[in-house]
């Protein structure tokens, strides 16, 4: 028996909580450039998810038209997927959500289905509360069309051809924050740390998460007078605070220190801790955030951590008063009401 | 006072004449925001409620107040409901359009007018009768404020005492009308009594209209298109409505609002809908297919520019196969065009609406009874085949009060089309989402939420394979778009079928909607003035049935009538017929924005006939 050990069993596959290996959350190959940093954000996703121990086919994800919106084929391959049309991504979860309450909805949009194309559909969808992780992987310039300007990329950034871009960026984070969204953060996919807490924290929120994730295009846009570059990514991201999450199924008490860290308790129970790196930052209001956010545009920073959360914001779905089973599978008993119905409007019209 | 009708009643030698009873149309010229669509109604529902069939058609401005609106109330005893292009009694309220409305009716119509108008001097092939509004107002309305809205119901009053309708009768109407506002109520009786008092002391009839009792609208309802859609919605089990105010279609979601409230909260209080109000039509359909992709049965109502917008979606939902109901209540295009006027300009923009060769199932209902029934129809035609159905309603129907006999419960169950369960997935394993397995063109779907490992797709608008996974290929492609080609085929042997009137004649007549109404009247027209006996095809679906092809082979010359300006149910009909019948194709084709009618049908068809 001098040979290693073929007799001891293989070791026990990984699994979480509901008795999922990572591999269940896995989903296509990417077609996305090497490199690229959307494919960073999918692998985030699939951890946390994982982590969780969230259902896969309890999960959609919507997505709009562009790079960002084509990578929900490369993770999750058991939730379904609805790649809509350009920039019309929040409608169409707004609707799924609606006939199906108990869907978990993540969004994956980009900075031109955003903020240009789609910005009128993402306002609405601020405002209204729903419960969806809306992400969009910002990279500042279209990818699929080779290398245009997007509305994100920043005033005085340069495109690979030398073009420089003379009109001021929308900030996603300022705009969902004034309209009602109820989580909203900035991360970096380069920033796996940072952008992992925040991606368990966004699953654990009840409300419309906005999560802007600057992803370099390792094509169009990470070259040098690019503001959405590795590089500048490297030296200029300024994190607010030092993002954990403890979600509620693990029942650990860690300690932390009332006057360095900031205890958020999220709708199901779990903690976001953010251990402040700025004093006086309070995530919870909202005037304080946008104020930030300016400072951030003047100083030439990229501010990244949580800005703003509100856990007890009622949702669209609470709004709607609609029953508990979802609208999707009601019998037809409830929803076709009976004859005697018909016969007394019938009355009422004669 | 009345001076003129001083002068009238002495030369009252239409004593002779013969009367006209139950057959006469009555057009009301107000300003627009003047609270006249309460007396019209007040005076449609009288006449109904003396059994005698009527319509009532409102032309109004796109404005809130202050524009001219006409409403125009048909009697006929035979039943005709369409528009009568000639009116026989004006009651001109409007200053701006008086002299206008006067000279524009053809000679021995009546005109009721408001006294200082001094109407009777344009014309003397008319029958005049004034009233002092404002004088009889006063007294009855202390309220100065609100005498703009009870003076027009002074002329309910007046007309009820010259058509001899039942004063009993306007009463309940008007109960009926304010239902739980009896101050309102007892107000509006009071100005009816008073015009009706007025007309009794000081008016001498003179012109040969009357409303004798009849016994045709036992048993009927009132009741507009939009709000016959909104119940039948109700009845078809729909669970999520999004939609963005166009008129004139809003009042369709709104009805359905107060309905759904009414009778579909559950008893813990619970909603079984959702209905949202959206932040554009983009939206609205956008909502619509992310609920009917999770399995709801969704559903919105818009107009013309909102199709527009929604061609976009249109085409995913066709290509990713997504079911949803879409209502478009026409109005006249292009662009904002007559906003509340009426048309059926839609049919070849909406058919084929989106890029790529995409086309959709279009119901094409003509009476508040078809908008009930259809509306159970669209959401199993679009559950059964996975695509979106338009129902092609218009303003005229949509809008304006008509006389439907009562709606029949819906006996056919919800049909909610192939979905596969997780027992299913279970059994099968797992499922290829596009792969024709029952040679119908329609492949298997599963919900978002389903538990199962198996049960997962890829919804998408870019190429697809039958495992619903990217592909460019050329193959995949194409063997898609047949697939989705064969689906559309199946489709024509579920879509309602026409309304066939055939084997008298060698002249056929294509028609549908609200051009029905006038058609119907137009036929007799035809037989009675001019001896030529018709047949008779209502389309009720696209894309077209069988009969359809028979009935043009069957005639030697087919009149397609419709209201749009380039023939756009021909067009279609073009399409899909082989070349050889073409030619016996003849458009009858109207697009002033008006309801279809009769008159005007069977005049063009006579011309064109060479007589």
């Amino acid at each position: 028996m001098a040979t290693s050990t073929p007799d001891r069993p293989a070791p026990a596959p990984k699994i979480n909580r509901i008795g999922l290996a990572v591999l269940d959350y896995r989903g296509g190959k990417t077609t996305l450039c090497a490199g690229c940093g959307h494919n960073a954000i999918s692998e985030r996703i699939i951890d946390a998810m994982y982590e969780m121990g969230v259902p896969p086919e309890r999960v959609i994800k919507p997505s709009g038209i562009g790079c960002s919106s084509k990578s929900p084929a490369y993770f999750m391959g058991r939730s379904h997927s609805f790649n809509a049309v350009h920039g019309r991504m929040p409608s169409v979860a707004t609707g799924a959500v609606l006939a199906n309450r108990h869907l978990i909805a993540l969004g994956v949009s980009g900075d031109g289905d955003t903020a240009s194309i789609g910005v009128g559909q993402f306002i609405h969808l601020m405002r209204r509360n729903l419960p969806i992780i809306y992400i969009i992987e910002d990279n500042g310039v279209y990818g699929l069309t080779k290398g245009q300007f997007s509305a994100t990329a920043d005033m005085g950034s340069t495109l690979k051809t030398g073009v420089i871009n003379d009109l001021p960026p929308i900030d996603t984070c300022a705009m969902a924050i004034t309209l009602g969204a109820t989580f909203v953060g900035r991360s970096f996919s380069g920033d796996k740390k940072q952008l992992h807490a925040m991606m368990k924290a966004a699953i654990a929120h009840n409300g419309t998460v906005m999560l802007d994730v600057v992803s370099p295009c390792v094509t169009f846009n990470d070259h040098e007078g690019s503001t959405k570059s590795y590089k500048y990514m490297k030296d200029h991201d300024e994190p607010l605070q030092e993002v954990s999450f403890v979600p509620a199924f693990e029942d650990i008490a860690i300690d932390y220190d009332p006057g360095t860290t900031i205890d958020v308790t999220m709708h199901d129970g779990s903690h976001l801790r953010l251990r402040k790196l700025e004093e006086d930052f309070d995530p919870t209001n909202r005037i304080q955030a946008i104020t930030r956010l300016n400072e951030a545009h003047e100083k030439g920073e990229v501010l990244t951590g949580v800005f703003y959360v509100n856990s007890k914001a009622p949702t669209f779905v609470d709004l709607l008063n609609m029953t508990e089973e979802p609208l999707a599978t009601l019998p037809e008993s409830a929803v076709r009401p009976g004859r005697e119905v018909l016969e007394q409007v019938m009355e009422e019209l004669r | 006072m009345a001076t003129t009708d001083v002068g009238l009643r002495e030369g009252s030698s239409q004593a002779g004449q013969k009367p006209v009873v139950n057959n006469m149309s009555i057009q009301v010229a107000t300003v627009n925001g003047s609270g006249s669509q309460s007396s019209n109604t007040v005076l449609l529902r009288s006449i109904f409620q003396m059994g005698v069939p009527v319509s009532g058609k409102n032309l109004f401005p796109s404005n809130i107040a202050g524009l001219p609106t006409w409403y125009t109330i048909r009697a006929n005893k035979d039943g005709y409901i369409a528009r009568k292009k000639e009116i026989d009694f004006v009651v001109a309220m409007n200053p701006e359009t008086a002299e206008e409305d006067v000279m524009s009716v053809a000679p021995g119509a009546a005109v009721l007018y408001d006294e200082p108008l001094n109407l009777s001097r344009l014309r003397s092939d008319l029958v005049f009768y004034a009233v002092p509004y404002d004088k009889l107002v006063a007294p009855v309305c202390p309220e100065a404020k609100v005498r703009k809205l009870v003076k027009n119901m002074i002329y309910v009053g007046v007309v009820a005492k010259l058509l001899e309708i039942d004063v009993a009768e306007v009463e309940k109407a008007i109960r009926k009308q304010f239902a739980k506002k009896v101050k309102a109520a007892n107000l509006n009786l009071a100005a009816v009594k008073a015009g009706y008092d007025y007309a009794a002391a000081n008016l001498v009839k003179r012109d040969p209209y009357f409303i004798q009792r009849m016994d045709k609208t036992a048993g009927k309802i009132i009741i507009d298109g939009n709000s016959a859609a909104a119940l039948g919605c109700m009845f078809a089990g729909a669970t999520m409505v999004a939609w963005y105010p166009i008129t004139p279609s809003s009042s369709l979601p709104e009805s359905m609002i107060d309905y759904m409230k009414r009778f579909r909260i559950r008893a813990d209080g619970k909603a079984t809908f959702a209905i949202v109000q959206a932040e554009d039509e983009l939206a609205a359909i956008g909502m619509v297919v992310g609920a009917g992709w999770a399995g709801a049965r969704a559903m919105t109502a818009t107009a013309g520019p909102g199709i527009s917008l929604m061609a976009e979606f249109a085409g995913l939902a066709y290509y990713a196969e997504v079911p949803g109901v879409i209502w478009d209540i026409q109005r006249v295009g292009p662009s904002t065009g007559l906003p509340t006027r009426t048309s059926q300009g839609d049919i070849l923009s909406t058919a084929f609406l989106s890029h790529g060769d995409t086309k959709h199932i279009l119901l094409l209902p003509c009476s508040a009874e078809e908008c009930f029934s259809m509306a159970s129809e669209a959401f199993d035609l679009a559950e059964q085949f996975q695509t979106l159905v338009f129902v092609m309603s218009d303003l005229d129907l949509g809008m304006n009060n008509w006389m439907a006999d009562p709606f029949k419960y819906p006996e056919k169950p919800i049909s909610r089309g192939k979905v596969l369960s997780k027992a299913d997935l279970d059994r099968l394993g797992g499922f290829a989402r596009y792969e024709d397995v029952d040679g119908d063109g329609v492949g298997y779907r599963t919900l978002p939420g389903t538990d199962h490992p198996a049960a997962a797709y890829f919804a998408r608008g870019s190429g697809h394979n039958e495992k619903a996974q990217y592909s460019e290929r050329p193959d995949d492609f194409e063997r898609n778009m047949e697939r989705l080609n064969r689906k559309f085929e199946t489709a024509r042997s579920f879509v309602p079928r026409p309304e066939v009137d055939t084997g008298k004649s060698k002249i056929g007549i294509i028609g549908y909607g609200t051009s029905h109404w006038g058609l119907i009247e137009a036929r007799d027209q035809l037989r009675q003035e001019y001896n030529i006996e018709t047949d008779y095809l209502r389309l009720r679906a696209y894309p077209f049935t069988r009969e359809v092809h028979d009935f043009v082979k069957q005639h030697d010359r087919v009149y397609v009538v419709e209201q749009n300006r380039d023939a756009q149910m021909l067009t279609l009909l073009k399409m899909d017929l082989e070349a050889a019948l073409h030619t016996r194709l003849r458009s009858i084709a109207h697009i002033h924005g008006l309801p279809l009618d009769a008159r005007s049908v069977t005049d063009e068809l006579m011309t064109m006939e060479g007589k």
